[in-house]
């Protein structure tokens, strides 16, 4: 299978403290990839590196290497906003811009990234986009309301819409579903595996059933490493190290 | 006895209570007090003519602050021309860029500008502008306002701005935005209700303000449509007639102040409507 993103000993640091340690990993092209681990063990950390998030962080340094199609995009040539552009990221609080309806939640990264759209267009994708963050049916009459007045789950959603909007190839989520109920977790869920088909999407979480029901390939960090990265029937079934299998039968975590 | 104890701290609860209310009605007695005293005292010279005609001699009964009022708007529209943006704009600054030691020294200048008597900053524009124009204008007026007005501007921008979450600046990021477009299109449209608020209320405050106008703006008894010359405003007619010796102008100054009020009111209470629109 092509790989989308290789990363090669991907160290990281706030300050003095290492929060990732030599990661190296492969993210398979039209998959999910799920990045599980317990709380501060720098899955966070090191997906929101894949879209380079970090740049601002004060005191954040990085080594090592992350490929995007064999591009390191942390060299010179690579511009983040570009980069960005290409790597979509859905956060974990539902974050819809506040004074912007639904439409304009959806179409602002279309009208604000220098591409010169003509109006139809933009309804278009926006309503494309919609369609694929299964959020049209319930939307498509209230466009024009504010996007913070929608429900938490549904808010997730458009989130996804507004991220799906600037036609992204890869989506990094990070943990889509922890600050929504089960109902609208699961309609996350399935939208994820539709997704795959079309995109590479990469996901951090803490919750081991969702990981399992989601992804291709599942990612076990622990303080900081990479212990095992396997396909996601054989991680739960079968693991080779001993402390994912601690962590999947909830010895720890 | 559990019943004594229990009846003792409602009494306390209640006169706690009282006193914090007793504050509060202090805190507003003075703005109805002044409000009604103008009324009473300036609502007989409140005419049309007053609005709409030109201040006549002493002894010659009628004329108006006509010319004042226009001068006020004038002068308060040109420092807002140049004061607005470069005052969002070092708001901007401080809130999105604004790390280090310059940044720190921006915000302990503009506090310590809010604080400078404002009579100081009259006689910094009398000497930064009247004197080498070799005359009085409204330029130097409002370059006085300004002086008043951008600190206060510069400190709520800033505030607003960082009322808006981190996660609404990562969102845009991540769309692929570049850094100033999503910080003017999307972190300070999130913040400009406020932003918005705090411009109307500088601007209620220099219209009011009389010391920055008596040595630029200086004032005039007739129409002035030059900057470049002597200009009217309606606090400087307030101060004029009240410092008089002559009845009648007494009465315009009663009159003039009622007016300063009523536009600082409509300012306040469009600030309002703005900011409850925010929710």
């Amino acid at each position: 299978m092509e790989n989308v993103f290789e990363i090669r000993d991907l160290s990281s640091w706030f300050g003095e403290n290492q929060v990732l340690k030599k990661i190296r990993m492969d993210i398979a092209k039209n998959s999910v990839t799920s990045v599980m681990g317990p709380s501060g063990c720098g899955k966070s950390t090191f997906i929101r590196c894949l879209n380079r998030m970090h740049d601002m962080t004060p005191g954040f340094r990085m080594e090592g290497e992350i490929l995007l199609d064999g591009t390191n995009i942390y060299s010179e040539k690579v511009d983040p906003v570009y980069l960005r552009r290409r790597v979509g990221m859905v956060f974990q609080q539902p974050n819809p811009f506040p004074r912007m309806s639904v439409f304009e939640n959806v179409a602002v990264g279309l009208k604000l990234n220098g591409r010169k759209l003509s109006r139809a267009d933009i309804s278009e994708k926006v309503e494309r986009s919609l369609v694929m963050a299964a959020l049209w049916n319930e939307v498509k009459d209230h466009l024009t309301q504010s996007g913070v007045s929608l429900s938490g789950g549904q808010q997730q959603r458009l989130c996804i819409a507004r991220a799906l909007a600037v036609e992204p190839e890869v989506l990094l989520m990070d943990e889509p579903c922890s600050a929504l109920d089960p109902a609208s977790t699961s309609k996350i869920e399935d939208l994820i595996e539709d997704l795959s088909e079309k995109y590479t999407i990469a996901v951090v979480t803490h919750n081991m059933q969702q990981a399992a029901r989601i992804s291709d390939q599942v990612a076990f960090f622990l303080m900081g490493e990479l212990i095992e990265m396997d396909k996601s029937g054989k991680i739960f079934t079968n693991p080779s190290d001993k402390r994912t299998e601690e962590y999947i039968t909830g010895r720890f975590g | 006895m559990p019943g004594t104890i229990s009846f003792r701290r409602k009494a306390v609860d209640r006169t706690m209570k009282a006193l914090f209310c007793l504050a509060a009605i202090l805190v507003i007695l003075p703005l109805f007090l002044i409000f009604f005293d103008l009324l009473i005292k300036g609502g007989k010279e409140l005419k049309l003519t007053l609005l709409i005609d030109l201040p006549h001699p002493v002894g010659e009964p009628g004329g108006g602050i006509a010319n004042g009022i226009v001068g006020t708007l004038v002068i308060t529209l040109m420092t807002m021309l140049w004061s607005v943006p470069t005052a969002v704009m070092c708001g901007i600054y401080l809130a999105e860029y604004g790390k280090g030691k310059f940044a720190s020294a921006v915000r302990f200048a503009a506090d310590t500008m809010t604080g400078v008597p404002s009579i100081i900053m009259g006689i910094f524009g009398y000497i930064l502008l009247v004197l080498p124009m070799k005359r009085f204008s409204a330029w130097a007026g409002a370059t006085a306002l300004s002086m008043i007005f951008i600190p206060v501007v510069v400190r709520t921008t800033e505030e607003m701005l960082r009322t808006v979450p981190t996660t609404v600046r990562e969102a845009a990021l991540a769309l692929g935005i570049a850094r100033w477009k999503a910080t003017l299109r999307i972190t300070v449209r999130t913040a400009w209700p406020g932003i918005l608020t705090g411009i109307l209320l500088a601007m209620a405050r220099i219209i009011g303000e009389t010391a920055p106008l008596l040595f630029t703006a200086l004032g005039n008894q007739f129409w002035q449509s030059h900057l470049d010359q002597p200009m009217a405003a309606v606090p400087l007619q307030v101060f004029t007639y009240a410092i008089s010796p002559y009845e009648d102008w007494h009465d315009k100054a009663w009159a003039g102040a009622l007016v300063l009020i009523a536009m600082v009111l409509v300012i306040n209470i469009a600030a309002r409507v703005i900011t409850r629109q925010k929710r």
